[in-house]
């Protein structure tokens, strides 16, 4: 096929970064979740779901779409708060499969019920006026709300970053992750920490949901092949690591770029692909503790 | 042993007496009323389609639409006062269970006719089933090879559009007016593999040039790595040919990177319950095919007639392109049982073959070697002003009156004459 010029692939593993970007936010939250609390939260994809619901909602009352960038991030992590708390909560101790079995469940749910309230049939969601359009980069256009969702993607990486590094709540979540059980010695609620992380993770996942919406419209089922894409970047990243999750996420985007432009049908066949050359390599990941399973 | 063959022998006699008073009984009794009556029972429709699923909204209207035509029938006398009923299945649109549901509705149940499928491996699946059984299956969704000889029997009728016509009307249209630089983009599957074959078989006569195409995975949700090449093939027209939410989320993202503006975006079928799931934005201006289309109610009688009806049943909603084939497909086979007087298959299989009807959108009959529908296609643009109510969402541009010509021929296909 014709037109394989330099400017060509220059866009192409631009796409890919910013394709790795959206893969980066569907898998923070996930990633999070997972390294502080050892929770395998199979209902990510369904708060990733809620969170487009929950923008559609807004919409209908005459909200717009920056007040849902606010409002969803919180309706949604409220909810995940309960969800931990009533949940997840009475299931810490009894071994890794028991909140995974759970969350499955949960998931199922979740959908069912959103398909009782909102029907089958999915919502239109149009991209905001102001970010309509597609702009010149150097090298060919691109849309601009793509360039708004990895901007988004950089400011909720840099407040994560600065809120478990830079505060001591921060320091406490670390070093509850480490140790549970020095930390709850040292008169620390660690239950307390646990229920804020959680409500953290669910947050960002209902904002990625929020991002997603213009690109794919809403659907019910819209969770449940982000989830798979999620896993394979927090499994490449290593599992629980937030820094292995970003180069992950964005290695994973350059791939299936690169695969989309020379084998196009091969595209979504290329993301396991490289999950399972790395797990033969690494099997820890780019950044995993080992032993976090077990 | 000789006793007991004695006894065997009394006690076979015994029951050949029971056997024969029950008989006599059963002869006079009101209980051979009642299994006489039972014979009479409804005539049964088993309806496979895919409820849930991403093709599941279409569904739901396929079984409105079907439910009115039973409706119509059983208001209208029915067969000399029998009634006909439509045993509605989900088929998940998965081939083994769609197979697995209609050996349940031929042997469970025992349907006298089927009609239904949404997908063009599922109805290959059911008509296996059908045509091993001998029971007639009128096909509701789109596919070129149960017109072909190989999966084709005379039990087999396909009351649905299908590729090689959708795209030659279409294709016919746009590559007469929009230029001759093509690039397809198609879901990697049968529907999509045999749409750009019609495409590229009309293309000839135009003499367009294929600038390549590019194959997705069924349910792909982004595609964005694809878009960029596609834009550097520079193309006069983009054919994209996919179903369904594929369709949804590729036309909002081609929007977004701005192929609108420098190329036509034709699909051979646009699907209104997905236009309706996308909004207005997505679809603007795209081209496409479809068997029906409620607007095209001024111009036959017909169209006017089921509209009204379909509203009056469900609320004030109108029928899709989608629900009005199952309106059509047990339309045509409930039609032939009347004109035949009975429900035997040999003669409502020769009553269907003679059948020149028009339910509702214009002239139709079923071509004798294959059965397959001889119908109108229409050409329609998907618009985002000027809608008069919310399924006012196409405008017919073209339509490809009903003509043999467009078919694939029967020995093509492999029917001897």
């Amino acid at each position: 096929m014709a037109g394989l010029s330099l400017d060509l692939i220059a866009l192409q593993l631009f796409t890919g970064l910013a394709l790795g970007a959206i893969y980066v936010l569907f898998a923070i939250g996930l990633s999070l979740i997972f390294g502080m609390l050892t929770v395998v939260n199979f209902a990510h994809g369904a708060f990733y779901m809620i969170g487009a619901y929950a923008g559609v909602y807004i919409l209908s009352f005459g909200g717009n779409f920056w007040i849902c960038l606010v409002a969803v991030p919180l309706a949604v992590g409220l909810f995940g708060l309960a969800v931990e708390r009533f949940l997840i909560r009475p299931l810490y101790g009894r071994g890794i499969d028991y909140p995974l079995l759970l969350t499955f469940g949960l998931s199922y749910v979740m959908v069912e019920l959103v398909r009782i309230a909102f029907g089958k049939t999915g919502y239109p969601f149009d991209t905001p006026e102001v970010l309509q359009g597609a702009v010149n980069i150097g090298v060919g256009y691109f849309p601009l709300y793509r360039l708004f969702v990895i901007g988004a993607t950089a400011a909720v990486l840099l407040a994560l970053w600065l809120f478990l590094e830079k505060t001591s709540f921060g320091l406490i979540i670390r070093a509850g992750a480490r140790d549970p059980q020095i930390v709850r010695v040292l008169g620390v609620d660690v239950a307390r920490v646990w229920l804020i992380v959680f409500g953290i993770g669910t947050a960002i996942a209902g904002f990625a949901g929020l991002l997603a919406a213009p690109l794919q419209g809403v659907i019910p089922e819209m969770g449940g092949t982000i989830l798979a894409e999620a896993f394979v970047v927090t499994v490449v990243g290593g599992m629980g690591s937030i820094g292995g999750a970003v180069l992950a996420g964005l290695l994973v985007g350059v791939v299936v770029s690169m695969t989309s432009l020379f084998a196009p049908e091969m595209g979504k066949v290329s993301i396991f692909a490289l999950m399972a050359v790395v797990l033969i390599v690494r099997p820890q990941g780019f950044f995993g503790r080992a032993g976090l399973m077990s | 042993m000789t006793r007991k063959t004695t006894k065997s022998g009394s006690i076979s006699r015994r029951r050949l007496l029971t056997t024969a008073s029950a008989g006599a009984a059963l002869a006079v009794s009101p209980l051979r009323i009642n299994l006489l009556r039972a014979q009479e029972a409804n005539i049964k429709i088993g309806f496979p389609v895919p409820l849930t699923g991403p093709y599941g909204t279409e569904a739901q209207d396929q079984v409105r639409a079907g439910q009115l035509a039973v409706a119509q029938f059983n208001d209208g006398g029915g067969l000399n006062g029998r009634k006909a009923e439509l045993v509605v299945r989900d088929d998940k649109l998965n081939p083994g269970e769609a197979a697995t549901r209609t050996l349940e509705l031929v042997e469970k149940e025992k349907v006298n006719f089927v009609v239904g499928s949404l997908s063009a491996a599922v109805q290959l699946a059911i008509n296996n089933v059908t045509k091993e059984r001998g029971i007639i299956f009128n096909s509701i969704s789109q596919s070129d090879t149960i017109n072909e000889a190989s999966d084709f029997s005379r039990f087999t009728f396909h009351e649905a559009l299908n590729p090689h016509l959708t795209s030659g009307a279409v294709g016919r249209y746009a590559f007469s007016k929009f230029g001759k630089k093509v690039a397809f983009l198609t879901a990697d599957y049968a529907y999509g593999h045999e749409m750009v074959r019609g495409f590229l078989e009309v293309g000839k006569a135009f003499n367009i040039e294929n600038l390549g195409d590019i194959r997705h995975p069924i349910g792909t949700s982004d595609f964005s790595t694809l878009l960029p090449r596609i834009q550097a093939l520079k193309p006069d027209i983009l054919c994209i040919s996919n179903f369904g939410r594929d369709q949804q989320i590729v036309l909002k993202q081609a929007t977004d990177f701005g192929i609108k503006k420098t190329t036509q975006i034709i699909a051979p079928l646009l699907s209104h319950a997905s236009r309706v799931a996308a909004g207005p934005q997505a679809f603007d201006g795209v081209i496409g095919g479809c068997s029906f289309y409620w607007g095209i109610e001024d111009k036959f009688a017909s169209t006017k007639a089921f509209n009204d009806a379909f509203k009056k049943m469900y609320d004030g909603r109108l029928p899709s392109d989608y629900g009005a084939l199952g309106y059509g497909g047990v339309s045509a086979v409930l039609a032939a049982v009347k004109n035949a007087g009975s429900v035997d298959t040999d003669k409502v299989i020769a009553a269907l073959e003679a059948l020149k009807y028009d339910f509702y959108k214009g002239p139709q009959y079923y071509r004798k070697c294959d059965h397959q529908s001889v119908q109108s296609v229409l050409v329609i643009k998907s618009k985002s002003k000027d809608m008069r109510n919310e399924s006012d969402v196409f405008e017919v541009i073209s339509t490809d009156e009903p003509n043999e010509a467009n078919l694939r021929t029967c020995a093509e296909l492999g029917h001897k004459a």
